[in-house]
């Protein structure tokens, strides 16, 4: 009875700790290889404080675009707005900042800004019945961009708040008044709390689970009782304001907004949710495989600009890796495949 | 005795098709029905009325003495019925605990946030299984790593976890190797036993004879026969599925 055998199997069970292992900590793996042959290769530069902190600065912006992309990307959809959406956050900000508002004014403008766009992101998809969520966000990106060109002027807004520049730029001491004291950059500490909700929402609520579950199957979903379009609505506005807060982080790390910030970072979000493990199928991947997404991208970039590798040979090696990253897990599924 | 679910004079169109022309239809409390008919006959679409999948265009539906207009699964669901769809309706990237328990999560308050309860549905749902004799080779793999069997037991696990007062079971047989199929039946007639209603739609016509008290025979679109188990003989009920309506 095929039933039976298969719960009292105790040799089969053998082989897939290994491979479980592989498969959940193989990008921490990649992380840690990176790290000691950067380590390697540029002893003086790579692993100073400096350069750590520059490193995490640098990912945070990508890091939130991806969290938000994550969550779209989960349900099977996709979201090609962020980047245009970061950059009329932006905008939104720094025009502020200049009519006088409070910086904590400021801020929550620009965060409704990338909330509001994403509902619409939402609401275009259900309501309007487009075919795709690639539709509506291609159309967003668009419109996005435009407005901050329109806003802007088509020229840079400089000089923000210091309360701004903080949260970009700023650093917090950690353990102080200890010999281990040190200074923490607050952008990526953001990062950290955002990663750490999103994953706790994803995983542990019910809205996560139906997240999933719209993602492994909508009609599933939708006979289980599921609000699917409710669900829907909710990861795109999710994505619009994960947008808005990487834009604050962005302008507040290059103390100004300029209308062409976030101009194809949809894409690296993209890249760092699918060599983070999530499927472009939905239904599958964490938020912590997505962060050591960002975290891989933002190593390869630092490594390369430390060994004066030009930018264009950069963008080939971040192709290469996306291949990789895809390629290691369509042979994990397929192994898991045969061994049933 | 009045009947749990009573179905009159259903009408369903999909655009210019007919799909059903004013069926009734009833099932009794702890009655298992057999429901038949030929491919395009109308028989999930029937059950689907019943579950608020789709919307009948006329006709009305009674569910234990009063007149129901489900809009939605959830709704059909929190009245007691349950449909283990053709397609199981399985979530494949979930476990079989979380299908289980999709869209009626358990959750308990961690902090002031409700927070699922993953070892109170593991343990409910491990209980539950047992109650069937369900065997599954593991509860923490997803739904599309268990055989076809396997699967159908998860979503007739989903289907009965919940007190349902009726279980609608749409070819549950179909995918399934002998010993399987065999299971499927007797569980059937185990919630039989336990005072659950069940429909069951099959083309397997030994099947339904098998277990059901009573044979419903639909075709296209329309009710041409309702006979006790008793009195149906298999040229019968073959006669009515393949003839003119």
């Amino acid at each position: 009875m095929a039933r039976a055998a298969m719960t009292e199997r105790p040799p089969g069970r053998a082989a897939p700790p290994l491979r479980d292992l592989l498969g959940r900590f193989g990008l921490s793996l990649v992380v840690l290889l990176m790290v000691a042959a950067l380590t390697t290769l540029q002893p003086q530069f790579f692993f100073s404080r400096e350069n750590l902190t520059n490193i995490a600065r640098q990912i945070s912006s990508n890091a939130l675009l991806a969290l938000g992309e994550f969550v779209v990307i989960v349900t099977a959809g996709i979201d090609l707005s962020v980047g245009s959406v970061m950059g009329l956050a932006m905008i939104v900000l720094a025009l502020a900042v200049k009519a006088g508002w409070l910086s904590g004014l400021a801020m929550l403008a620009a965060l409704a800004v990338g909330t509001g766009v994403g509902l619409l992101n939402g609401l275009a998809l259900t309501r309007l019945h487009l075919p795709h969520p690639f539709i509506a966000t291609l159309a967003m990106l668009n419109i996005a961009r435009g407005a901050t060109y329109l806003l802007s002027g088509g020229v840079p807004v400089s000089g923000l708040t210091p309360a701004i520049r903080f949260f970009g730029a700023g650093d917090i001491a950690l353990l102080p008044g200890t010999r281990l004291e040190t200074a923490f950059p607050i952008s990526f500490l953001i990062v950290l709390l955002l990663y750490t909700a999103v994953a706790v929402f994803m995983m542990k609520t019910i809205t996560g689970r139906h997240i999933y579950a719209i993602g492994g199957s909508p009609k599933a979903a939708q006979y289980a009782g599921i609000n699917v379009n409710r669900n829907l609505v909710l990861v795109y506005a999710l994505s619009g304001t994960m947008a808005g807060v990487a834009g604050l982080l962005l302008a507040g790390r290059v103390n100004s907004a300029y209308p062409t910030a976030g101009s194809g970072a949809e894409l690296d979000a993209i890249a760092a949710v699918i060599i983070g493990g999530a499927s472009f199928f939905g239904g599958r991947g964490s938020a912590g495989g997505v962060l050591l997404g960002a975290i891989i991208m933002g190593l390869l970039r630092n490594g390369l600009n430390l060994m004066n590798v030009s930018v264009f040979w950069q963008q080939v090696f971040l192709g290469f890796i996306i291949l990789l990253a895809v390629y290691i897990d369509v042979l994990r599924r397929r192994s898991m495949r045969q061994e049933d | 005795m009045a009947p749990l679910v009573e179905m009159r004079a259903i009408v369903k169109s999909f655009g210019p098709v007919a799909a059903l022309r004013g069926v009734d239809f009833a099932v009794s409390a702890g009655e298992v029905v057999g429901l038949v008919g030929d491919n395009g006959a109308g028989k999930s679409t029937l059950m689907k009325v019943l579950t608020g999948v789709y919307h009948s265009d006329e006709g009305e539906v009674w569910f234990e003495g009063r007149r129901v207009r489900f809009s939605s699964p959830l709704e059909s669901r929190q009245a007691g019925i349950e449909m283990v769809y053709q397609d199981l309706a399985l979530a494949e990237n979930l476990t079989p605990v979380a299908n289980i328990f999709l869209g009626r999560e358990l959750t308990r308050s961690v902090a002031g946030v409700r927070l699922l309860d993953g070892g109170e549905m593991r343990r409910r749902a491990r209980q539950h299984l047992e109650a069937l004799k369900i065997a599954l080779p593991s509860m923490t793999l997803p739904v599309e790593r268990l055989s076809g069997g396997q699967r159908q037991s998860v979503a007739i696990a989903r289907a009965t976890a919940f007190r349902a007062k009726l279980v609608i079971m749409d070819e549950p047989a179909a995918s399934l190797a002998v010993m399987e199929a065999a299971k499927v039946l007797a569980l059937i007639t185990r919630l039989r036993e336990a005072g659950v209603a069940v429909v069951l739609i099959s083309h397997r016509l030994q099947d339904v004879f098998d277990v059901s008290s009573r044979i419903v025979v639909l075709n296209r679109g329309l009710m041409v026969g309702d006979l006790p188990r008793d009195e149906a003989t298999m040229e019968d009920v073959v006669g009515r599925i393949v003839g003119r309506a």
